[in-house]
């Protein structure tokens, strides 16, 4: 077991150098092309560390509600320990426009990955993916309502995906538990109803978009277009935090991949498990998806790119593939940055992304997951 | 850490699937369940670790319910090896085995007791592919890796759900060797599923026998295993006898059919290995055999003793005359519907006297012409009409 977790360490750290390495070479394309060594610069230059924290109450305006709902608010201090001077120019592309985006891949493409290899280990099957618990779904009707209907959905679009994303997946588990058991077949079956219907409503609130479908359709393909630190600061915690709590499950999940009437003769708590499992993976993909938009494939084929590498261990699975995915969307929204039209990167991840699956299905006779 | 069963009722849904069980397993006793397929043995296993909740009853392990605990404290006193090994992932032999100390490792902590896995795959046969994927292992292999993991487990009770399924001859008996091993040298309570009657006799203390959900009798094999507990358990025509080379009990089954001789009492004479063919047929047509007298260590006595024919028999190179086992021969004979007496046995010395022709009396063989002490001369593939025949008329002497 001591030799479980030196794999876990040896891996991980290499792809935490592939992850740095693609995020400086990104950095360093664009319309404006910056030397490497100017990136890695400006990056530490940009690298602030929290220095201290401080709430105050906000008033939110809210239609209904008069003088609107006090609404708490997190102000943390940073401060930039490192400065290198370099030029102006270059700091602010690369410090304003290029990192955000890059550092927001990067979470989005973990977030992503890692949810994809808890749910392909959870459900036993290998077209899991974090969409299939209705998360994705119910993400693009919350942020197609927002972007077609501001006056109706208040709210903005981010929140909006987010409390949608998590009302479907909780609608979905709801539906398939009976008397505190929640078969996994059952739940993929509502799953599967349950995105039907809602990429139904996703569909009519396009159609009757009006012009506001080009934003609309950028949002369900996916895109990091336009990101800024702000973005990062909401989503980073939360996918850290998850991912932390996954990977403290990742013994269970092992034993879970026996089937769960072992798994439960082994002494795990199954339905337990299970609720978290699908909680915290829903919570996890729900951030990514309402900053970046249902970005496709990314949730798919890396856990399977990596366990078929590394094998099915979840001690070593979960972290090489956070940091693998990480690295994955932001190579493939470097190509959608660096492509004249910038299309959205969700269709990036889908031509890369399709071709390397049935390569690696071809070339390594997959035998099961 | 005994296991105690109590008027456990299952139902699974809404079929009543399990009806008022007892059962209680000592330290260091394997107890056998045995009973026809659906017949509720894994849902009692299961009922037994806690995967199913009985609508009544209570399993006690130690003297807690063992539903009432949390399923990690249950593994710590409960391991169960599955029955169908259905491994779907790639991970090492090494890495399943692994998981039987999952029971015993904290969140963040790694457990250390690596001696207790290289143990488990040492005695399990495992340890040579320890390194090996185990979706590339056979049935078998597997099914003993998942033996390792459950010894892995440490665990007082270990239940077994047909852990000899899909093994090999040899393969069976080494994994009941160590399932017998873990209740002698290491006091474990062990309860396992077999559906090999004869394997089931052979290596536990006692046999519980469940059929339509209900115990229909339990306690040691010899006394369980009898012609009709088997026949209401599983609706089977059997001889129940002992194997020569195990001193076990042995059940042979019958084909199930009425024949001609079927509830007739019919007495064999032995000679050599002239009576065999002659038992052969008449229990396999349902025929209540007795034999004797035969030499002890000859072919019909192992017959005897392997279809469990009550059996009369002489030392080698001893007179029949006025033996005890004479007497014996001729209380047998009174009380039999028919004497089948092979040819060749009929001439050893002493026989003829015990031929009185009081029973109808039937020679078997190839000889001529019917011998003067018997009514009828028959083949030996026509004995079992003949025998049906010759009991239906009342006998009138030579």
């Amino acid at each position: 077991m001591r030799e479980a977790s030196a794999r876990a360490v040896a891996w991980s750290a290499a792809a935490g150098v592939l992850l740095v390495a693609v995020l400086l070479v990104s950095a360093t394309i664009g319309p404006e092309p910056i030397t490497l060594r100017t990136v890695a610069m400006a990056a530490l230059t940009e690298l602030a560390v929290p220095v201290g924290a401080s709430v105050t109450m906000h008033t939110h305006a809210v239609p209904v509600v008069s003088g609107g709902l006090p609404w708490p608010a997190l102000t943390i201090a940073y401060a930039a320990p490192l400065q290198f001077g370099v030029p102006e120019t270059a700091q602010v592309i690369v410090g304003t426009i290029r990192l955000p985006r890059i550092v927001l891949g990067a979470t989005v493409g973990a977030s992503l990955a890692i949810s994809g290899a808890v749910l392909q280990g959870f459900f036993r099957n290998p077209m899991a993916d974090p969409s299939i618990v209705g998360v994705s779904s119910g993400a693009a009707v919350g942020a197609v309502a927002a972007i077609t209907l501001p006056s109706v959905v208040v709210i903005g679009v981010q929140p909006a995906a987010f409390a949608g994303a998590l009302i479907a997946a909780f609608t979905v588990y709801a539906i398939a538990t009976k008397n505190g058991h929640t078969p996994t077949a059952t739940l993929l079956l509502s799953g599967v109803a349950v995105q039907t219907l809602l990429g139904a409503v996703t569909s009519f609130l396009v159609v009757n978009s009006g012009r506001e479908i080009r934003p609309a359709m950028y949002w369900l393909m996916g895109t990091l277009h336009g990101s800024r630190w702000h973005d990062v600061e909401a989503a980073l915690p939360v996918v850290v935090v998850g991912s932390a709590v996954l990977l403290a499950y990742a013994r269970e999940m092992n034993v879970l991949l026996a089937g769960e009437e072992d798994a439960h003769t082994l002494g795990v708590d199954v339905d337990r498990t299970k609720r978290l499992l699908l909680a915290v993976a829903s919570v996890v993909t729900a951030a990514a998806v309402s900053f970046a938009g249902a970005i496709g494939f990314v949730g798919l084929i890396v856990p399977h790119a990596v366990r078929l590498v590394v094998g099915p261990d979840h001690r070593v699975l979960l972290p090489v593939s956070a940091l693998t995915g990480g690295a994955f969307l932001v190579a493939a929204d470097t190509v959608a940055r660096a492509t004249a039209t910038e299309p959205p990167v969700g269709i990036i991840t889908a031509l890369i992304g399709a071709p390397f699956f049935l390569y690696l299905l071809r070339d390594r006779e997959v035998r099961a997951l | 850490m005994t296991l105690d069963v109590t008027g456990l009722d299952v139902e699974l849904a809404g079929t009543r699937i399990l009806d008022d069980v007892h059962a209680s397993i000592r330290d260091g006793h394997l107890v056998g369940v045995v009973g026809p397929n659906g017949a509720g043995k894994s849902t009692l296993l299961r009922a037994m670790n806690g995967l199913i909740t009985p609508t009544a009853g209570t399993v006690l392990v130690a003297g807690d319910d063992v539903h009432a605990l949390s399923s990690a404290a249950a593994s710590r006193r409960i391991a169960t090896v599955p029955q169908d090994a259905s491994v779907s992932f790639e991970f090492t032999v090494r890495q399943v085995v692994e998981m039987g100390r999952h029971p015993h490792t904290t969140r963040f902590g790694t457990d250390t007791d690596t001696a207790v896995v290289d143990r488990a795959m040492a005695r399990t046969g495992v340890a040579q592919f320890a390194a090996r994927d185990v979706t590339s292992l056979s049935g078998g292999e597997r099914q003993r890796v998942l033996l390792a993991r459950a010894l892995a487990q440490a665990a007082p009770v270990l239940l077994l759900d047909e852990p000899t399924a899909s093994l090999d001859v040899n393969h069976q008996i080494r994994t009941l060797e160590v399932v017998r091993d873990l209740a002698d040298s290491e006091d474990r309570a062990v309860v396992a599923a077999i559906h090999d009657l004869d394997l089931a006799a052979r290596y536990c203390d006692e046999l519980v026998v469940v059929a339509d959900g209900r115990v229909h009798d339990a306690g040691a094999p010899r006394s369980v295993l009898t012609p009709d507990t088997i026949r209401a358990a599983f609706d089977a025509r059997v001889a129940v006898g002992t194997d020569p080379a195990t001193g076990a009990v042995t059940v042979t089954p019958l084909p199930d059919r009425t024949s001609a001789a079927a509830d007739t009492s019919v007495h064999v004479v032995g000679g050599g290995d002239s009576a065999t063919p002659v038992v052969r047929r008449l229990v396999s047509a349902g025929a209540s055999v007795s034999v004797g007298p035969v030499v002890e260590g000859d072919t019909d006595h192992e017959t005897a003793r392997r279809v469990g024919c009550p059996c009369t028999s002489v030392a080698p190179f001893t007179r029949l005359e006025d033996t005890t086992a004479a007497s014996a021969t001729r209380a047998d004979i009174a009380a039999a519907d028919v004497i089948a007496v092979p040819v060749a046995a009929a001439a050893r010395p002493g026989v003829r006297g015990l031929l009185t022709g009081a029973v109808p009396t039937l020679a078997v063989g190839d000889a001529a012409g019917a011998p003067e002490w018997a009514d009828r001369l028959v083949a030996c593939d026509a004995v079992v009409s003949a025998v049906g025949a010759l009991a239906d008329t009342p006998s009138d002497g030579v």
